[in-house]
């Protein structure tokens, strides 16, 4: 044991865990908290505010998971109360850490999106897309314009799903159990949809650099209809039982405020950002796809407490069926995919016929794409936020670092902030009101 | 200050870590509310990337996109780490949302961010050996160090 210890030292950086009070400097606790809120300059910190004075007695550090069903996963937190108080948050995470960031690096641009798509387990497809469009940035080609559109299509319909699954979640937090199972029957549908294109109801691998896998089926346009006209209907429902219900706002409303500066300053993005009044929306900001081609609405919230929150995600959820439903008149035809034999395998069928395809075919699934060197930053607006791909590229099939900047992972930052000075019971309807996704958190 | 900085033609900022703090706390004056990514890049076998006339190619790459809202625009700023001391000044006090970040950039690729409040491993448990995203450490040949339940402390 001395050995070990002995031995790892070089390496050890001190435990991750949140220390105690008598052992953290009061200076520590100002920067802790301090340089979060962002004071302006010149301006001390109230050493009440920071109730650097409370002793050690009165506190008392518990843990809240890492196994908890309302943690979402495997997220531990660190608090310390004084009686019902929360007055500090840690967020402890690296429980599902994969490295699939290292795992990237040997996979080749073909692989690479089976891997990514594991990452966010409730929006796999923005993940394909966010790596796709990464490769093809490097890559330098153009895509066509059904691909374009089935993407975008494929990719609010994830949207919707997700955001289902979060008010299915969020319910059941809350202690409202008949959301949970309408959220998921809800959900079913899309899921369903997605397993009649991708033969897969998660981790599709569908949307893959060059295009997407497979066209969409025959009747597709009935499928999404039956979707466009049954989710609104059903969100008046939501509406009706949740928004106005007195337990429900009583536990949501003025929970976990986090302030627009606060949010800006803590790299906050999606929802968690949109509910504080901030309009930034990639899709609208920093159009990609053709979602500068559709109408549709970016929603704030104004208070930015965990009400808002849910009001922007269910509002949102309205936006993407408005999009889906503009998807669905302007479809264009054409491929799906490019037509370029180096980066999408030809069609099976001429694989038989011509030499030239079989040798192409079987370069691409040995050798690979072969992407020029270079570097690039793509990032998309994922249900949970700003999704973001560095990617360097050193000329051979394999990307040299696929960096992804999870959304949830930044996200999970302002949860010391919302928590503060709240109660132990309003910790649950936090950490939900920000979606986090573990498989993202931790890649 | 911004203009002594090295650029290149896509508009990435080049600074030396001398100049990285200060050129960071420009941008954020001059409307970049907030920081996207960080991360770093480990250039083990590229030292002959192509960079901008007067960088000097070191190892590490730490690489830092920040974003205005309002400009509606990103840039991006990439400071050349040496790996015999790889330090680069942290940017918590002028952006708190890269303490996850950076802590991640220190945990797998062993950069040290001077002045972070909690410079401490975030996805790799705490007794690990080694910078997992470093190229010369082997993905497949380590066994898989389990943490033994915590002493005391």
């Amino acid at each position: 044991m001395q050995a070990e210890a002995e031995f790892s030292k070089e390496t050890f950086e001190g435990p991750q865990e949140m220390t105690e009070r008598e052992f953290t400097a009061p200076r520590e606790l100002t920067v802790e908290e301090g340089a979060v809120l962002r004071l302006a300059e010149g301006v001390v910190v109230d050493a009440g505010d920071i109730d650097v004075e409370i002793s050690d007695d009165e506190t008392m550090i518990i843990n809240m998971g890492p196994q908890h069903p309302s943690t979402h996963g495997v997220l531990r937190l660190m608090m310390e109360l004084q009686g019902e108080t929360v007055l500090r948050t840690k967020p402890v995470i690296g429980y599902l850490h994969t490295g699939m960031e290292k795992t990237g690096e040997g996979l080749s641009y073909i692989q690479g999106s089976t891997n990514v798509t594991r990452m966010d387990y409730l929006s796999p497809l923005h993940n394909e897309l966010v790596f796709s469009l990464a490769t093809e940035a490097l890559l330098g080609v153009e895509i066509p314009e059904r691909a374009t559109w089935i993407r975008m299509l494929m990719s609010e319909l994830n949207r919707i799903s997700s955001h289902l699954m979060w008010m299915a979640t969020n319910g059941m937090d809350l202690g409202s159990t008949s959301m949970m199972i309408f959220g998921f029957r809800d959900r079913e549908m899309i899921l369903s949809f997605f397993e009649k294109v991708t033969g897969l109801r998660m981790n599709h691998n569908y949307i893959r650099p060059g295009g997407v896998a497979a066209d969409l089926p025959d009747g597709w346009e009935d499928d999404i209809l039956a979707i466009a006209q049954t989710i609104p209907g059903r969100l008046d429902e939501y509406n009706d039982m949740l928004t106005g219900q007195p337990i429900f706002k009583e536990r949501t409303e003025g929970v976990g405020i986090l302030t627009q500066e606060q949010a800006l300053a803590l790299s906050a993005t999606g929802p968690v950002l949109r509910s504080t009044g901030v309009a930034w929306d990639l899709r609208k900001s920093m159009p990609y796809l053709a979602y500068d081609q559709v109408e549709f609405d970016v929603v704030v919230g104004s208070v930015g407490d965990t009400f808002d929150r849910y009001a922007v995600r269910l509002a949102e959820l309205r936006e993407s069926v408005r999009i889906i439903t503009q998807i669905l008149d302007k479809m264009p035809s054409g491929p799906y995919r490019v037509l370029d034999k180096k980066i999408t395998p030809p069609p099976r069928k001429r694989i038989d016929e011509s030499m030239e395809a079989l040798i192409h075919h079987f370069k691409l699934f040995t050798e690979g794409i072969k992407v020029p060197p270079g570097e690039v930053y793509v990032a998309i607006e994922s249900p949970r936020g700003e999704l973001g791909c560095y990617m360097v590229s050193d000329g051979s099939s394999k990307p040299y670092r696929m960096h992804i900047r999870g959304p949830s992972f930044v996200n999970l930052q302002s949860l010391p902030v919302m928590m503060r000075g709240g109660l132990v019971a309003d910790a649950v309807a936090i950490i939900s009101s920000v979606d986090p996704v573990m498989g993202e958190v931790d890649r | 200050m911004i203009d002594d900085v090295i650029k290149n033609e896509a508009g990435n900022y080049f600074p030396t870590r001398e100049q990285y703090d200060a050129l960071v706390a420009e941008l954020h004056k001059s409307g970049y509310e907030y920081c996207s990514d960080l991360c770093a890049v480990d250039y083990l076998q590229h030292f002959d990337r192509p960079l901008p006339a007067g960088v000097v190619a070191e190892r590490f790459e730490v690489v830092v996109n920040l974003t205005s809202v309002k400009m509606r625009s990103r840039v991006r700023i990439r400071v050349q780490v040496p790996e015999s001391d790889p330090t680069v000044p942290t940017l918590f006090y002028h952006y708190p949302g890269t303490e996850a970040m950076e802590r991640e950039a220190y945990d797998l690729m062993g950069i040290v961010f001077s002045g972070h409040p909690d410079l401490t491993r975030i996805l790799m448990p705490e007794e690990w050996e080694g910078h997992p995203l470093r190229k010369d450490y082997s993905a497949e040949r380590v066994p898989v160090q389990f943490k033994h339940s915590p002493a005391i402390r």
